[in-house]
């Protein structure tokens, strides 16, 4: 996924929007920005498929060797996916945010929830003032 | 951020060479350049500079110092021979500590002797109004904070005796582990020492400010092709998290005494007083203190400060520092526990935002230099 066609969180999650079985499905990783604050990233929580997830609560959280951060949904709707191979691999993780990075799968629940999202320039404009 | 953080003469350095710069005990500090884990084995497998410039220098002279030294610190200064080095604590009335400190024993060019504490930087004003209350009018010495016209670099790493040894002028390979010189630093006049908070073999320099990026720039040039290069806050406090080394604030505050804390061998009661004897005497014949110890777990997830240790459903201690182990690949902590709970191999648990993650009693320090 290009990083230009994604919608962003204030919190530095990315949000790729497609539709799966005609039905809006969100994928949600962390930004290239984000990995590269946090470094030394030793270990992740992912949650399980059926979990639902409320915009703006938190899904999962990263640890880095200095930090614990919490992972955000953007949107609301349940689980779908998870992607279950990113926690064994995440020393690869910023290599490859925007794809093979992705965390999980979101079915929204209300579209609505997009509308609050940046897109890239104005997520750029974050990070530059961060 | 507050505009009135002190920087160390190394600051424009570390923001023009991608330093992170956070707020360390009212400085400026570098805490990574990039990966912590890299500047970790970076220092542990060649050697890592470390601008610890923050850290408070004070310098005692007149012919009292030794004495009035002798009063405050929980070992005795007198027959410390020039040029060594001791660890010492400065303790309160009540045992509890106020600092932990270094104190060098130097001689001048011009033969007279004076002694350096060598504090940290979140204790600095305390120490220097401490020991101004304490000082008597018949002390016969003065103190003297020379932290901001001084720079203080430590050079740490297998590799660090070798990169120097050109640099400096005294022989650092006849210069004991704990002992330290004053001498010419890349031209520049400062004190060299065998010292450092890494667990590696390594000297810690302190050169005017005004020669800091000169040493710096130079001690880095030269150690180039040697895997030299800079180190921040962050793996500063991985390196001596694993080699056991307390730090204040964490496992080290003015509610705990040098005995808890597992540093009887910086208790000399023999003899002599000192501020807190009393008190330190009544807590060593008290069963049942609290022990420092060191825990590993079985899963990656970091155990931070404060976060309960857990037996049986009952919490039993408290986490000081925890990290993940760049050398060892595994997550690990300094902890107090109650007594019965000290053992190696005792298995605990770290509740780790609510999820209790098994662990077990390790011996300290958790990582050994070959060298020293």
């Amino acid at each position: 996924m290009k990083p230009t066609e994604l919608l962003y969180a204030e919190t530095h999650e990315w949000v790729a929007v497609s539709t799966e079985g005609g039905r809006k499905v969100g994928t949600i990783g962390i930004t290239a920005f984000a990995i590269e604050q946090l470094t030394d990233l030793v270990h992740m929580v992912l949650p399980k498929v059926g979990t639902k997830v409320g915009a703006g609560k938190e899904f999962g959280e990263v640890e880095s060797v200095k930090a614990v951060s919490s992972l955000y949904s953007p949107v609301s709707g349940e689980i779908v996916a998870v992607n279950d191979q990113l926690p064994g691999r995440l020393e690869k993780l910023g290599d490859d945010p925007y794809n093979s990075g992705w965390m999980i799968k979101v079915a929204l629940s209300d579209e609505a929830d997009l509308n609050k999202l940046m897109d890239h320039a104005a997520y750029q404009k974050q990070c530059a003032s961060e | 951020m507050s505009g009135a953080l002190n920087q160390t003469p190394l600051h424009a350095w570390h923001a023009a060479h991608g330093g992170r710069m956070v707020d360390f005990a009212g400085w400026s500090m570098p805490v990574q350049y990039g990966s912590i884990i890299d500047e970790h084995q970076a220092t542990r497998t060649a050697v890592g500079l470390f601008d610890v410039s923050h850290m408070g220098r004070l310098r005692i002279d007149g012919p009292g110092g030794a004495a009035l030294l002798d009063r405050l610190l929980t070992r005795k200064v007198t027959g410390l021979g020039p040029g060594k080095i001791r660890y010492s604590l400065v303790c309160k009335e009540d045992g509890g500590i106020l600092d932990d400190v270094l104190v060098y024993h130097l001689r001048q060019p011009q033969d007279a002797l004076y002694h350096q504490l060598v504090v940290n930087a979140s204790n600095r004003e305390k120490i220097v109004n401490w020991f101004r209350s304490q000082m008597r009018a018949d002390d016969e010495a003065t103190l003297t904070d020379q932290t901001v016209e001084t720079a203080m670099i430590a050079v740490q790493g297998p590799s660090a005796l070798r990169l120097l040894e050109p640099l400096v002028g005294a022989d650092l390979g006849g210069l004991a582990y704990y002992s330290g010189a004053e001498t010419s630093i890349c031209g520049h006049r400062g004190i060299v020492s065998r010292t450092g908070y890494t667990g590696e073999d390594g000297c810690e320099l302190i050169v005017p400010a005004a020669a800091a990026v000169d040493v710096w720039t130079r001690v880095l040039e030269t150690g180039k092709d040697q895997g030299a290069r800079a180190v921040g806050l962050a793996a500063r406090d991985t390196l001596r998290l694993e080699a056991a080394m307390p730090l204040y604030g964490h496992e080290l505050n003015e509610c705990i005494d040098p005995l808890t804390a597992d540093l009887a061998c910086a208790v000399n009661f023999s003899g002599r007083d000192f501020v807190g004897r009393e008190a330190l005497l009544v807590i060593q014949a008290k069963p049942g203190r609290p022990r420092r110890v060191g825990l590993e777990l079985v899963g990656r997830r970091i155990p931070r400060e404060h976060y309960p240790i857990v037996v049986g459903g009952e919490k039993i201690g408290e986490v000081t520092s925890g990290t993940f182990s760049p050398t060892l690949q595994k997550s690990i902590a300094m902890a107090y526990v109650q007594p019965q709970f000290a053992e190696v191999g005792t298995e605990v648990a770290v509740d780790i935002r609510g999820a209790m993650e098994p662990a077990h009693v390790v011996k300290l320090p958790f990582y050994h230099s070959r060298a020293k």
